[in-house]
């Protein structure tokens, strides 16, 4: 295609050629390079159209858009339907009593497991919080059996409705992927009723390929299923699970010789009733997945009362990612700032109303990677958060304090604060507000 | 010519800074002031008593003032557009004047209007004074885009002009010459109408805790600055369990109605502050309530949907849970969490809360909790809260439950634990939640912990008396902000380098799953601007469902690129 010149040089032949002419100069190229015959008319024939070109450019549309353009003609009916178009897939499973967003078709996904389901490699099914969505997500993976998945997602986009499906049916359903894909990759299961056999069956089927697995809040495992995953999976680089799951020997599995280095793991602590106990974890085996893999992210969120967390944050601990869902208590965070010296994200949802001055600045002196931060509900005085912001320095490239937070004293009103901390920043910044109204 | 002058009240209810009233006065013969109610809504419209009950007490306080001045208010029944043309007839109206609305449903009634006007030969007078400024100028000033952070508001609005001072009140000197035809039978034709003529059944209504109408509000301004004034401190106040309580200084409900002039209210703050602080001038955080209604308002003027999530360009797609039943129990004050109850029950009492307290609730409904629509709080708001005027009760409701300008969404408030910090006592709690009464502090915000002695001697078990809690909290807290962090992370996607992302969202989560295929319809705002850092304000891209993520990223447009380089970015999932 000839590109059109600007009008600066002079030049006015570029610019004035009609789209007949244009169409002629495509066609001609076309021509050239495809076929010998070439119809002699003023319309382009897109219908000539190689494939190639339509795969690249159907990969723009919408489905709704493609489908459309796949009713024109048989050609471009043809390219719908080209492997490459279908490897893709996310299901969105809808009912409208309980969501506002639409379903992918009924139609289009019986299509699409007739004549599609074995190009399919990436797929992912979103549900809503109606237990027959999850049933209908359970039939269509149950049908999946030509398919050689690389991805699967199950994700609940509210409650979790996949644990209100019986445990047989949806076991048997993701057995059937298990066990026909032999090459999986990548797996997201948290909220499911996913248990230790069908882990088991996980394993034997695809623990070359496995590399990311995300189960949090799957009650059904237990430790020994996953020590199983960890031990026969070692290009396993990404995992998220719950921390009753976790075991020093699941961390030393992780870090056997065998095992690529890990990328990413994610721990939530969720206290199910008030009181409730947690064991520990060794320091010895945290510092065996640090010698074999010191760069990974260690990502904990944290949903536990204010007493809960007698067994935490006592010793050192490689955590860079870490998030208190519901209060934390000062004396917590002051430990956090003792033993987390990999800290990079901090994000404190509410502590109290006593100022956690000397904590913050703690973690400034320690926590020498800290490039992100977010209070909530909690309280400093705005000297000890300046001198904090100061500490920090530039590395902070995420800060964000409710307004609040931020207790003025003598030395700084609200007004004067952001100049100051904008100042030690390198660029402007505000407090996060919310109207009043 | 005789010139017969119709001034139509919609809100601006009040005779000072009314500029619109006051010029069209001006070389008027007569002049009848009108409220066209549409009694036909008073039943079916969400509207509920104590919002009407408000209104018609200002109507009342109008009709009084207008009395006076020997006029009254004329009470209209029936739509505008069958309204007008009768009393262009009817009464040889030849000029026409009311207060400019810039919400879009006023903006094309006014426009039906002013057709109907110019067919009738009657001229318009169009005034602005609901709002501080101009909004459109505002926009104008922003590259023809609202603002869609408030730091970036208020950048906007300090290059503004000075705010336009208020109008001088109408008085009798104003008037002059002018009157008002007053027939025998003004009050059976014309009269400010009860609640029960309305359908209300008013038995066991207690006395207002907002009385509605201008003298009323103009008598709480004095009281406001009084409070001001002696504190000498104009700082935000710290909440405490006081706060929770309806203000005699309050001001929200007739700033919405227009029984107070924000720009009187706005002159009046800036005198004092001036006052006190010796000439220093005043930071725009003395204005914040005034500045937040302005923000809402210019941001909805120009956008119809901006009251949904569909169909919004600025709002994001979250798949809400649809749950009558859970949102019943919101609505009425029954979720078995103490704090929201009483909440909510004061605001169905009252037609008041806190601000912090709306948050407290909304968060709750929304993204803290029931996963919920925000649509459906915006709906129980509007029916309930006094103050809640369409622009401003939709923007903060999105705001609120992270739909759009950009907020953190880690920040949650916990049903108990904020109420707790709060009020430790549980005052508040008791007040509105007698049945809880019996309950010791350390229980009163989370009941269902307390002992089976503890819930005798309270004489209220929970679960018989009052209702055990309708969610775990830790557990929805949990689920919900897994569900916030899906959603931000597919907005990354768009953010480029350098730009402040979500914090919990940059952490590393592989999509090697494209949407392509189907309805994407989970994503319409592609933001280059992240919450809490740099003033830029981001060029949004009009979000369409059917819009592919290519070209999404091919049509967003950079307002400006950021100050600082390249932030790290660990969220790259390799």
């Amino acid at each position: 295609m000839k590109r059109m010149k600007g009008g600066e040089e002079g030049s006015d032949d570029s610019s004035c050629e009609s789209p007949a002419e244009v169409c002629k100069k495509v066609r001609k190229q076309l021509s050239d390079d495809s076929e010998p015959e070439v119809a002699e008319s003023l319309d382009c024939n897109w219908a000539r159209l190689p494939q190639e070109l339509l795969l690249h450019i159907f990969q723009y549309l919408p489905l709704l858009d493609r489908a459309y353009a796949s009713q024109v003609c048989r050609g471009w009916n043809q390219a719908f339907h080209m492997p490459e178009l279908w490897r893709c897939f996310e299901f969105e499973l809808n009912q409208p009593a309980s969501s506002y967003l639409k379903a992918t078709h009924p139609d289009l996904i019986k299509q699409i497991i007739k004549r599609h389901s074995n190009h399919l490699q990436y797929v992912s099914f979103k549900v809503d919080s109606s237990t027959e969505s999850a049933e209908a997500a359970c039939d269509i993976l149950s049908q999946l059996v030509n398919c050689s998945l690389k991805t699967l997602g199950l994700i609940s986009t509210a409650r979790p409705s996949f644990m209100e499906v019986p445990k047989s049916h949806f076991i048997s359903a993701l057995t059937v992927v298990f066990v026909n894909s032999k090459s999986l990759s990548s797996l997201k299961i948290d909220d499911t009723p996913v248990d230790d056999p069908s882990l088991k069956v996980l394993v034997a089927n695809n623990s070359d390929t496995l590399k990311l697995l995300k189960m949090s809040s799957c009650p059904h495992v237990s430790p020994a299923g996953i020590l199983c995953v960890a031990d026969q999976c070692h290009g396993l680089r990404e995992l998220a699970l719950n921390y009753h799951l976790l075991s020093d020997e699941l961390l030393l599995a992780l870090s056997s010789e065998k095992h690529v280095h890990l990328e990413h793991l994610r721990i939530d602590v969720v206290s199910e009733n008030p009181g409730q106990h947690f064991h520990t974890i060794k320091k010895s085996s945290w510092d065996a997945m640090m010698r074999h893999s010191p760069k990974f992210n260690l990502v904990m969120y944290f949903f536990l009362y204010e007493d809960e967390f007698g067994p935490f944050f006592n010793e050192e601990i490689p955590v860079t990612h870490l998030y208190f869902g519901r209060s934390v208590s000062k004396e917590v965070l002051g430990r956090v700032g003792l033993h987390c010296p990999r800290l990079v994200e901090l994000v404190v949802c509410a502590n109290g109303l006593r100022p956690l001055d000397e904590e913050l600045i703690r973690i400034a002196k320690h926590c020498t990677q800290l490039s992100a931060i977010g209070l909530g509900e909690c309280e400093v005085s705005c000297s000890a958060f300046v001198e904090f912001v100061k500490m920090c320095g530039r590395r902070l490239s995420q800060l964000s304090i409710m307004e609040e937070v931020l207790i003025p004293d003598h030395k700084y009103s609200l007004d004067e604060i952001h100049w100051e901390v904008s100042k030690h920043l390198g660029r402007v910044w505000f407090p996060d507000m919310m109207p009043t109204w | 010519m005789v010139v017969n002058t119709i001034h139509w009240f919609r809100k601006g209810l009040r005779l000072h800074d009314n500029p619109s009233l006051k010029d069209s006065i001006r070389g008027s013969d007569t002049l009848r002031c009108i409220y066209i109610l549409d009694p036909w809504f008073a039943g079916s419209s969400n509207v509920g008593i104590n919002r009407w009950r408000f209104l018609l007490q200002c109507l009342e306080d109008l009709d009084a003032s207008l009395r006076k001045l020997n006029s009254r208010l004329f009470v209209i029944r029936g739509q505008p557009t069958d309204v007008f043309p009768r009393l262009f007839k009817e009464w040889q109206i030849n000029r026409l004047s009311y207060e400019y609305d810039s919400e879009p449903f006023g903006k094309e009634r006014d426009a039906a209007i002013q057709k109907l006007a110019n067919e009738a030969g009657v001229e318009v007078m169009v005034r602005i004074s609901h709002t501080l400024y101009n909004l459109d100028k505002i926009i104008e000033l922003n590259g023809n885009q609202p603002p869609l952070t408030y730091k970036r508001f208020q950048a906007v609005i300090n290059r503004m002009d000075a705010v336009e001072m208020p109008a001088e009140t109408i008085t009798f000197e104003v008037l002059k010459n002018c009157v008002t035809p007053i027939s025998e039978d003004h009050d059976e034709k014309f009269g400010v109408p009860s609640l029960e003529e309305l359908g209300f059944e008013t038995e066991g209504l207690t006395t207002a805790v907002w009385p509605g109408g201008e003298t009323e509000a103009l008598m709480r301004l004095e009281r406001h600055l009084e409070r001001k004034a002696w504190v000498a401190n104009f700082e935000r106040p710290r909440m405490n369990a006081n706060s929770l309580l309806a203000s005699p200084t309050g001001l929200s409900p007739y700033l919405r109605f227009g029984c107070l002039s924000c720009r009187l209210f706005y002159f009046k703050l800036t005198d004092l502050y001036r006052k006190v602080k010796k000439n220093h001038t005043p930071p725009l955080s003395l204005y914040g309530q005034l500045l937040w209604r302005e923000f809402f308002y210019t941001t909805a003027t120009n956008n119809p949907c901006f009251d949904k999530m569909d169909g919004n360009p600025i709002c994001v797609q979250i798949p809400w849970d649809r749950n009558p039943e859970a949102l019943a129990k919101w609505a009425e004050g029954r979720t078995g969490f103490p704090w929201i109850d009483a909440i909510m029950t004061q605001l169905r009492q009252e037609g008041w809360i806190h601000h912090l307290a709306r948050h407290g609730v909304a968060c709750f409904l929304t993204r803290g909790d029931l996963w919920i629509s925000w649509e459906e709080g915006m709906k129980v708001f509007e029916e309930l809260l006094l103050d809640a005027d369409w622009s401003v009760n939709a923007g903060s409701w999105m705001w609120l439950s992270c739909s759009s300008f950009f907020q953190q969404f880690f920040h949650c408030y916990c049903p108990v634990g904020f109420g707790r910090r709060t009020d430790p006592n549980g005052d508040y709690i008791r007040r509105y939640l007698p049945i809880l009464r019996g309950f010791p502090a350390k229980y009163i915000y989370d009941p269902w912990n307390a002992p089976e002695e503890v819930q005798k001697a309270a004489k209220c078990i929970i679960g018989v008396h009052y209702p055990k809690p309708m969610v775990n909290h830790a557990e929805a807290s949990r689920i919900n902000i897994e569900r916030m962090k899906q959603i931000y992370q597919q907005l990354s996607c768009y953010r480029g380098l350098g730009m402040d992302a979500s914090l919990l969202a940059t952490v590393p989560a592989n999509s090697n799953f494209g949407g392509n295929g189907t309805n994407p319809r989970t994503v319409s705002t592609a933001t280059n601007e992240g919450p809490g850092g740099s003033s830029k304000d981001p060029s949004v891209q009009v979000g369409m469902s059917q819009t592919e993520r290519a070209q999404s990223v091919q049509k967003r447009r950079h307002e400006e690129t950021p100050l600082e380089s390249s932030s790290k970015s660990w969220k790259q999932s390799k």
